[in-house]
């Protein structure tokens, strides 16, 4: 593309000039499409997307890395739906947010640094072996369900939408999960102790999923509180680690902030790989 | 265009012209994300639709594909609105639309329970012998929308278009 051709390109985005970045120009969601009768969220409301976003793009991104690395082919394909499931969910969010910000998801996704992100450190920690991934998946596919659960109540709509439609999906997820880890759980005595292993290494993060932040407690009637999910999901995961012969490690918590902007080394690492592409050729299609 | 104000239901005949680009024998109003079909002044056409699952990338071609179809029957004004709410779900999908899909080896929706803490499917036929001697192979098929099954007695594997409740 030379110079001119990127101009008309950039200049068919319109208003959304700073969303030079959207990659499939006019298959980018549109915040018209996300938003219930078109209203702009207030900035607390997106800033409160923007978290429920990150996690699901980030949680994404990572899944998406098994696509044709699963250890059998429906392993493989489960994964890769998960991670599209997740993506969708992500862009709603991110779309919805970026509304309040005259932003498109993409210049959500593709140009912020590693301390504008707000997500978890759950969703950022490494695949590891299929024990760990699937670990993680059991704690926010539980997580998630009851997190979307409440929040298809919120006195937001457009959130309230988009959880609704979400909570379906990842009752899916929490299935997928739930049997893995009983399988496996119950499996030979390697793939417990894997599973344990798993257990160890991901159980330092969960406590910050259920941190209240300052942006949860000036929504009262749209966000989620987080503490208010601990105990049902105490209770869930308890019992399925029980069914599976596996139990809660003894582990620290660590001490972290994503919802601060403060992250593990690993988040770094994933937006390089995620963001190079539309950097090193902003306004690129295919 | 002969008449001043297209009438609504021609309008929803011609945005059911469209079909899922996946499952080609489905239109989208058989497949129940056809929502709507608004018409305004100067015969400027809204069409509403939702997707089945939040992060199905045939949204995309199958909104290209409702401003070719009306471009097609002379509407110059062709808005396509996605809506996510009231969230969709398999109870949308038509009788005619769950009989064409099992026709083309699609075994439609049936429903769902719970066995302890795992979810349990109910039954599902097999579309190629019709028997009901069918084991689910991966919950997660070719598309987000699908189950991997197999038929235990014609020994067919075969697509299964899961609940979504």
């Amino acid at each position: 593309m030379n110079h001119d051709e990127l101009d008309a390109t950039l200049d068919s985005f319109g208003d959304a000039l700073a969303s030079a970045t959207r990659v499939t120009p006019g298959n980018a969601l549109r915040p018209e499409d996300i938003a219930v009768d078109g209203v702009a969220p207030s900035d607390e409301v997106a800033a409160y997307a923007l978290t429920l976003g990150d996690d699901s793009l980030i949680l994404a991104q990572r899944l998406s890395h098994w696509i044709s690395r699963g250890p059998e082919l429906e392993e493989d394909i489960a994964l890769g739906n998960i991670a599209l499931d997740v993506l969708g969910h992500a862009r709603s969010f991110l779309t919805y947010a970026g509304l309040a910000m005259g932003k498109t998801e993409d210049d959500l996704a593709y140009w912020r640094e590693e301390e504008e992100f707000t997500s978890l450190w759950m969703v950022e920690q490494p695949n590891g072996h299929f024990g760990v991934t699937i670990v993680r998946q059991l704690i926010l596919s539980i997580y998630q369900h009851l997190l979307y659960s409440k929040l298809a109540e919120s006195a937001d709509e457009t959130l309230a939408a988009i959880a609704a439609k979400a909570v379906k999906e990842v009752d899916y997820h929490r299935d997928h999960s739930i049997m893995w880890t009983i399988r496996l759980g119950l499996g030979t005595e390697e793939s417990a102790e894997k599973m344990r292993h798993a257990l160890e290494i991901l159980w330092p993060y969960v406590d910050e999923m259920f941190l209240d932040e300052e942006i949860h407690r000036t929504l009262p009637e749209v966000a989620v509180l987080p503490s208010s999910l601990r105990e049902d999901w105490d209770k869930e995961i308890s019992a399925v680690l029980a069914d599976a012969g596996l139990e809660i490690p003894a582990t620290g918590q660590a001490m972290a902030h994503g919802r601060r902007g403060e992250h593990s080394e690993h988040l770094g690492y994933i937006l390089a790989e995620m963001q190079v592409l539309a950097r090193k050729h902003p306004g690129a299609t295919w | 265009m002969s008449k001043l104000i297209a009438d609504t239901e021609d309008l929803f005949a011609i945005a059911s012209k469209v079909s899922d680009p996946e499952i080609p024998v489905l239109s989208i109003a058989d497949l129940g994300i056809l929502r709507e079909v608004n018409v305004g002044e100067g015969n400027a056409v809204q069409v509403v639709i939702t997707p089945t699952y939040s992060g199905c990338p045939a949204m995309d071609v199958i909104s290209e594909d409702l401003y070719k179809v009306f471009g097609e029957a002379g509407f110059e004004q062709v808005e396509v609105k996605l809506v996510l709410t009231p969230a969709w779900s398999t109870d949308w999908m038509t009788e005619e639309g769950k009989a064409k899909l099992e026709a083309y080896g699609i075994a439609p929706p049936t429903g769902k329970g719970h066995a302890g803490r795992v979810t349990l499917g109910m039954s599902v036929k097999c579309p190629r012998c019709h028997s009901l001697n069918t084991r689910e192979l991966a919950r997660f098929g070719s598309t987000s929308c699908k189950a991997l099954y197999t038929c235990k007695d014609c020994l067919e594997p075969f697509d299964y278009f899961k609940v979504l409740s």
